[in-house]
């Protein structure tokens, strides 16, 4: 029994601590990334007592994104507005944090590993209703950024908050449609149930990934998750030129540090979901428990241990890919107007959602409950 | 050691007496109403505990329903308390008296 | 669920429904009612009901509650600076409650100690389980409440919209007057 809780506390710290790496590593690409997608240097100054100047490596501005930057930030004054609520403005970025992070909870990073007689599901907890869990967590995630804006006592952070509010959850609906799409393709809950059926191949060499089944959900999860985070194309909420900074115009110092945090931690959960609906999880194509078995008929035996190292390395990897791909999309699109933001949300997505889930419910039954 | 299922039901009593003070109390109609949801999710959670004492699913079920009825009464109580204060100004019940003579 | 755990929650949850009926300003009433609702949500997951427990936290806290805050929002609700309400209402209603509470748990705790609860069946509280009684025993209540929400989601529109040109109708003098076409406004 408490072995049983060391190693469930054990496992929902690495995942932790990973997932808040990533954030911090995705500040960097994002800063370096858009560098290169506009053609410019991007942060290429700060060292650390000028060491590796000579080799260059401040230009990769490492030292700036993730020593100088939070530093700064944590080391700035953090006032309250004058009238402002007190306790609400403290706790608003917290409680905008708090859900993001939860939902890691139930994310598999990989099979199970065996470790003596004891296998150990790499999931922190085994839920056996994952998504609706994430739908629940995502449906909180509401709270910090409308508090956030109203706490302020600032009529444009209001109009970030009610912007952002009425967004997130015009979203959370079409989001909940493509998840649940999903689910009925897979007849099942479970994220690590749904990662796990998409192992196997069809046609003796095609991967049995989530995209091949549901092409439509993909495109709806994409686009919602990343409306729901706010990021651009649907950043107005935080609209740079339009609302100062939207909903978090009055905060400084960490507490704007946990609200930058939350925008990088929910792309990893966005990035993390479509991972696993879509693209197969943890799964590398051809790998099984007990080794490879490549198409030809080659079998490479490999341990446990070294099987469950590259499913979690393959995981990340595939989170890495659709971070980017997000952090693509911000820098070459423009921002779409409210109007047009709420369109796309509810004239657009929810039909296509509904359309779709009728489809697939219909195949479904015609298949024979796979 | 397991709690009897009549700790849950005394909570959800609790909570319930605890919504009609608010009801009693508060002149503000909008906490009155969140006073109102107080007690329908009290009276769910004596519907589950009850469900689950006697082992059958309809507890779920009729609280699947409850708490559909009490969204669909959350809005248009809304809307209503907003057409009255577009048409009185005020949202104290205590001033909301336009049918007493 | 063990009754450490129990107590815990139902401490949160007192706490909390205490919140919303003591808390001058609106907002934190609603926070406090978000508080218990998920509260709530917790308990009904360790009674069993996964699945409703899941659907409380999505329903309740990320719906329900946010309209409540466009609301409050929309009418802008100030925090209540003076207490108001009559004292006498508010003596007499606590005491009220209170006997109320405390009559219920009497008749809940002196009841047949129950000192385990019967095993469930496998699979309790699980989405088939909800979902194969509501699409057969109780189909009839779903298709009607289906239409509930339809009708619910007319109506508040109906209720909440502003009709164009209703306003000037109510308006003071003075702007009917301007808005009448050929005044002239000193």
């Amino acid at each position: 029994m408490a072995i049983d809780l060391l190693i469930g506390a054990v496992k929902a710290i690495v995942i932790v601590v990973m997932v808040l790496n990533l954030a911090g590593l995705l500040l960097w690409f994002e800063r370096k990334g858009s560098a290169l997608i506009q053609d410019r240097v991007g942060a290429n100054r700060a060292a650390v007592f000028g060491l590796g100047q000579r080799l260059g490596l401040p230009n990769l501005g490492l030292m700036n994104t993730l020593l100088a930057d939070p530093i700064k930030l944590f080391t700035k004054e953090d006032f309250v507005p004058d009238g402002a609520d007190r306790f609400l403005h403290g706790l608003a970025p917290f409680l905008a944090l708090f859900p993001v992070l939860v939902t890691f909870a139930v994310v598999p990073i990989g099979d199970v590993l065996e470790i003596g007689s004891r296998s150990i599901n790499l999931q922190a907890a085994s839920l056996n209703v994952s998504a609706l869990y994430v739908l629940a967590t995502l449906g909180i995630g509401v709270y910090g950024v409308a508090l956030g804006g109203w706490a302020s006592n600032n009529r444009w952070a209001l109009l970030g908050a009610i912007r952002a509010s009425a967004q997130m959850i015009s979203y959370e609906i079409a989001m909940g449609l493509a998840i649940i799409a999903v689910v009925i393709a897979y007849g099942t809950l479970d994220l690590q149930q749904i990662c796990r059926i998409q192992g196997g191949v069809w046609f003796g060499w095609l991967p049995r990934w989530g995209i091949l089944i549901q092409p439509v959900s993909f495109i709806l999860l994409l686009t919602s998750g990343m409306a729901e985070s706010k990021r651009v194309p649907f950043d107005l909420p935080e609209g740079e030129s339009e609302l100062v900074a939207g909903y978090f115009t009055e905060y400084s110092g960490g507490k704007q540090a946990v609200f930058m945090m939350t925008d990088f931690a929910e792309i990893v959960l966005v990035a993390v979901l479509i991972t696993l609906f879509f693209f197969g999880g943890w799964q590398v194509p051809w790998l099984y428990r007990d080794g490879f078995r490549f198409p030809g008929g080659a079998h490479l035996a490999l341990p446990n241990v070294v099987v469950a190292i590259a499913q979690i390395i393959a995981f990340w990897l595939k989170t890495v890919v659709f971070c980017w791909l997000q952090i693509l999309v911000r820098w070459t699109l423009p921002r779409f107007r409210y109007d047009q933001l709420m369109r796309l949300g509810w004239k657009g997505l929810v039909p296509l959602g509904l359309a779709n889930l009728v489809v697939t419910a219909f195949v479904v039954v015609a298949i024979g409950a796979k | 050691m397991t709690t009897p299922i009549g700790y849950f039901m005394a909570l959800s009593a609790v909570l319930f007496a605890i919504g009609v003070a608010g009801m009693l109390i508060r002149r503000n109609v909008i906490v009155m109403f969140m006073s109102i949801e107080l007690m329908l999710n009290a009276v769910n959670l004596a519907f589950v505990a009850l469900g689950r004492r006697v082992g059958s699913m309809d507890g779920q079920v009729i609280v699947f329903f409850v708490m559909t009825v009490a969204a669909a009464e959350a809005a248009v109580g809304l809307a209503i308390i907003i057409s009255l204060f577009r048409s009185r100004e005020t949202l104290n019940a205590d001033e909301l008296n336009l049918l007493r003579w | 669920m063990p009754l450490w755990l129990f107590t815990f929650l139902a401490v949160i949850a007192i706490v909390g429904a205490f919140g919303v009926i003591l808390q001058r300003s609106p907002v934190h009433c609603l926070l406090a009612l978000a508080l218990t609702l998920v509260d709530v949500g917790v308990l009904f997951v360790g009674l069993g009901a996964v699945t409703l427990g899941f659907l409380q936290i999505i329903i309740y806290v990320g719906a329900i509650m946010v309209l409540f805050l466009f609301v409050i929002w929309l009418l802008n609700l100030q925090s209540e600076a003076k207490p108001n309400g009559h004292l006498a209402l508010k003596f007499f209603g606590s005491i009220g409650a209170a006997a109320l509470a405390a009559e219920l748990s009497v008749f809940f705790f002196s009841a047949q100690p129950i000192s385990r609860v019967t095993s469930t069946p496998s699979g309790y509280g699980s989405v088939e389980d909800l979902a194969r009684m509501l699409f057969s025993d109780y189909l009839v209540a779903f298709e009607v409440t289906s239409i509930l929400l339809l009708a619910a989601l007319a109506g508040a529109i109906a209720l909440a919209r502003r009709v164009p040109g209703a306003a000037l109708l109510r308006a003071p003098a003075e702007i009917q007057r301007a808005a009448r076409p050929g005044s002239t406004v000193r």
